[in-house]
């Protein structure tokens, strides 16, 4: 045996009391040990708009917002109830076409069009998505990443809704302010309700579906049912996004369907830190800027993306967000073995 | 006439495309989402090769073919090899690579002008009144070739049998001294390579160009989610089928629908029967 061997060790901060969410609080410094972190989010998320120097990157805030919907909607499918989809463009898709249409034919206003397409949108892709329940793992996946591809053809090919011109014209917001609050505000309600959601039953019998569905079914509960609820949950965050989208956008069309909306909500999830909710509205916020950036040079942002999607899926998966939580919650030290 | 005689020239066509993937991925379950930039590359260095250096035509092409298989192999060395065993991170890491090569072509140049390779042999031939030119009839034959010795290969060959024993039952061929990770290596360069032979054979038909990258997995996919997954005759057969139901809708439902109907094919079979029309692997895990 060489010189001494280290091991690190970790211990937990004295306020946590039985589970990841509950503790127990002696005093205005532990209290704000525990809400600086939250503070921090919400407090950033509402100034930054006030402090962006241009029209320009307050339109990419609230980008940045659309893909945080769209990444904390992967995120609890695929590290809540266990469906990886690669399908997020789907969501936005339906979403959006709805919005406009009803926008367009209908002459709704967006406070009418948004939660219609949000939940019109959301029972579509639950009725859609119904038959590929059953399907586990990588079969899942596959099937998801193909329905938006086969959308977009089929919009195409049949030369509904605007074929590839896309429907144009859609009402926007009010004005700028109005539509960054706005997303902003739902990312907020959104990820702290689902972070409420998942420890409710409901959200341990989604945990339950993901570790081992034979035992949910053993309990007397139906798997797909509570697959089916998920993915209405996670279409309707999908869907909600591809309406702000297209009311952002004024203009809804089959580039709705790309894979821009797939790849890069995994690659904000993956970065951040799947399973934590908070990570993938984090990395979104990388993400998307840096992406911007490197708009002029063309597709080079979806090679800077992948690249950095495939380097952090092989090298550390845990993502940002674990790691800072680790280390946010625990002392370390070594110690001699 | 002319849908059979171009039914079966697309259907040997795409099985020429998604034997590598059917390789890789249906025998010996290495996840290689990269497979349609692959193809891409490869047309693109035989590209370069032969109009850049200069090379002789034949010569070009094989240097491309390696040049393919080493890619791929580095592909699996430097990152598959990390995310072993998690089949979504396979998928992830091999599709974000993929999209990494295929954007970097678009970015780098690789676009506006097209970019053509010359047909092997000029000249048709009349069958039956419908012109065939010789190149196609080239296909058909070295794709019926390929097809036959890749049977011969996973099944009378110490590799391939190895190949497939790792797919079936990982640790009992570990027991047998089959070192699964050399395994999956060859499998990767080796199916690189045959989306590269697809590549120069079908891009003298038409242009090279990055978005037939797209395409290539998404019908690589159909055929082996069609066929069933680890079966060899049913990515045959699923060839045979989604490429006369292409040419059928191309005939009377217009050429839009030619990709639809892979998509369909994939939707379908998943919703219907998730271990393909001969598929016997793997049954019941898949459904809940």
């Amino acid at each position: 045996m060489t010189a001494e061997q280290g091991r690190k060790e970790r211990i937990d901060r004295g306020i946590k009391v039985r589970a990841e969410s509950i503790y127990a609080l002696m005093s205005w410094r532990e209290l704000s040990y525990l809400a600086l972190p939250r503070l921090v989010l919400i407090v950033g998320l509402l100034v930054i708009p006030l402090v962006m120097p241009s029209m320009y990157w307050q339109r990419v805030i609230s980008i940045v917002c659309i893909y945080s919907l769209l990444a904390l909607s992967f995120d609890f499918l695929a590290h809540y109830v266990g469906l990886v989809s690669l399908g997020g463009a789907f969501f936005v898709g339906t979403g959006g076409y709805i919005a406009a249409i009803l926008n367009k034919s209908l002459g709704l206003s967006p406070l009418f069009t948004i939660p219609a397409a949000t939940l019109g949108g959301a029972a579509i892709c639950t009725v859609l998505l119904l038959p590929c329940l059953p399907l586990r793992g990588v079969y899942f996946a596959i099937v998801t990443l193909m329905y938006p591809l086969a959308f977009a053809r089929v919009i195409e090919a049949l030369d509904i809704f605007g074929g590839t011109d896309g429907i144009m014209g859609v009402a926007s917001f009010p004005n700028q302010w109005v539509e960054q609050y706005f997303v902003i505000v739902v990312v907020l309600l959104f990820l702290f309700g689902l972070r409420r959601l998942v420890n409710l039953d409901l959200g341990l019998v989604f945990r339950a579906v993901k570790d081992n569905d034979q035992a949910v079914r053993a309990s007397g509960m139906s798997v797909t049912y509570y697959k089916a609820v998920g993915v209405f949950i996670a279409s309707a965050l999908g869907c909600l996004a591809g309406a702000c989208l297209v009311h952002i956008y004024m203009w809804s069309g089959i580039s709705q369907f790309a894979l821009d909306f797939s790849v890069l909500p995994i690659a904000a999830t993956v970065i951040g830190g799947g399973g934590t909710l908070v990570g993938p509205v984090l990395g979104c916020l990388l993400l998307v800027p840096l992406s911007e950036l490197l708009r002029d040079f063309g597709t080079l942002r979806i090679v800077s993306y992948s690249l950095i999607l495939m380097g952090f899926v092989v090298i550390r998966s845990e993502g940002l967000m674990v790691y800072g939580q680790r280390k946010y919650h625990q002392f370390e030290r070594w110690v001699k073995v | 006439m002319d849908i059979l005689i171009y039914g079966t020239i697309n259907s040997i066509a795409l099985a020429l495309t998604a034997m590598g993937f059917a390789l890789v991925y249906g025998i010996c379950r290495v996840p290689n989402f990269a497979h349609g930039a692959l193809y891409v590359v490869c047309g693109f260095i035989t590209w370069s090769l032969v109009r850049s250096l200069g090379l002789p035509y034949l010569l070009g092409i094989a240097g491309a073919l390696v040049a393919t298989a080493v890619l791929g192999g580095l592909i699996y060395r430097v990152v598959l090899i990390r995310v072993r065993g998690m089949a979504i991170s396979e998928i992830i890491a091999s599709y974000a690579i993929g999209l990494a090569i295929l954007e970097g072509l678009r970015w780098g140049g690789f676009k506006g002008m097209t970019y053509t390779l010359p047909t092997f042999v000029e000249g048709s031939v009349f069958i039956g009144g419908i012109p065939v030119d010789y190149h196609r009839m080239l296909v058909v034959v070295i794709g019926a070739g390929v097809v036959a010795f890749l049977w011969l290969f996973t099944h009378q060959t110490r590799l391939g049998l190895a190949l497939r024993g790792m797919a079936q039952d990982e640790r009992a061929s570990l027991m047998l001294g089959i070192d699964s990770d050399r395994m999956a290596l060859v499998a990767m360069a080796f199916g690189s390579a045959l989306a590269g032979l697809a590549a120069v054979l079908l891009l003298p038909l038409g242009n090279i160009v990055v978005e037939a990258g797209y395409n290539v997995l998404i019908l690589a996919i159909a055929v082996c989610i069609v066929g069933g997954l680890g079966s060899w005759m049913g990515a045959v057969l699923a060839a045979f089928l989604i490429g006369f139901a292409q040419i059928l809708t191309v005939v009377y439902l217009g050429s839009h629908f030619q990709m639809v109907v892979a998509l369909l094919a994939i939707i379908l079979t998943l919703i219907l029967r998730p271990s393909g029309l001969f598929g016997r692997q793997k049954e019941l895990e898949e459904r809940v």
